[in-house]
């Protein structure tokens, strides 16, 4: 068996989950292979770690194939796998925390109040100033830097594009926290890029 | 009125149009008197840009490759044991 290419048009999710649980092992396989990547990412943006990030990876699918039975197509298989590899990539993300193997979060300090700072227009196509690598190193470096819990909820619902209740499912917390961290998470990124990419010469308009 | 603070605390809902007209017509008419709102509403909103439609970067060869050796084993195994 070997790693088949995905081809976007050609990939139907049910008909392969329906094969993978008759116990057609390529239909898995090709399951896997469509969503690998997107794993990979979701478990890197929420550990913070390549080795913890890896570990999610490989634990998210076995589980999944171990426990293919009891994945009753009520939700996506997407949904399920995304919720297994949440789980995964939390349980190590707390045993690293009390560890203090990673360093203490410095996130923006928004407290109580919803604030905004750092009030300014960008420049046009910030983009266009950095490599495709510099440019992505930027993104995913204003996320590393958000508090954990905003992290999560910010990269299930604006990278992953889950909706806010499967996001809340995943996290098993409610719909209101939800919407809460990801208000917070989405300010604080915002206060994050604009301090990157706001246009030469142009100061502060105000406080808020 | 809408104050700033009040504005911020819906900016998600505001964004997310998910809001009924009126309530949308209220804080619309904050956003276009304050240029502070304003800039905060267009940043979030170029911030959400550059998240979405992001692509998920090739994981490492090594990673990958250590995957679907694993992989291949269990499901190698779960063969054996049905058979």
């Amino acid at each position: 068996m070997t790693p088949t290419t995905s081809t976007p048009t050609g990939f139907d999710e049910s008909s392969l989950v329906a094969q993978a649980k008759a116990g057609d092992q390529n239909a898995f396989a090709e399951l896997v292979t469509h969503y690998e990547r997107k794993i990979y990412r979701l478990a890197k943006n929420i550990t913070r770690n390549d080795e913890d990030a890896e570990d999610v990876l490989q634990d998210a699918f076995f589980k999944a194939y171990e426990h293919l039975d009891s994945f009753k197509g009520d939700s996506k298989f997407y949904t399920w796998i995304v919720r297994i590899a949440v789980n995964e990539a939390l349980m190590r993300l707390r045993k690293r925390k009390t560890d203090r193997t990673v360093p203490l979060d410095e996130p923006v300090e928004l407290g109580e109040e919803t604030v905004a700072r750092e009030i300014a227009v960008w420049e046009d196509n910030p983009e266009q100033r950095y490599s495709k690598e510099e440019w992505r190193h930027i993104l995913d470096e204003a996320v590393e830097g958000l508090k954990p819990d905003f992290r999560t909820v910010f990269v299930l619902r604006d990278i992953e594009e889950l909706s806010t209740e499967e996001t809340a499912e995943s996290l098993g917390i409610s719909v209101p926290a939800v919407k809460s961290r990801l208000l917070r998470a989405r300010l604080a990124l915002r206060e994050t890029l604009t301090r990157q990419f706001k246009r030469k010469g142009e100061d502060l308009l105000g406080y808020l | 009125m809408v104050t700033c603070k009040q504005f911020l605390q819906e900016l998600n809902v505001y964004l997310d149009e998910t809001v009924d007209p009126e309530t949308k017509r209220q804080w619309q008419s904050h956003v276009d008197e304050c240029p502070n709102c304003f800039v905060i509403v267009d940043t979030t909103k170029k911030t959400l840009q550059v998240y979405k439609g992001m692509e998920p970067q090739p994981i490492p060869d090594d990673v990958r490759s250590r995957l679907w050796e694993a992989l291949e084993k269990r499901m190698a195994a779960k063969k054996q044991a049905q058979t």
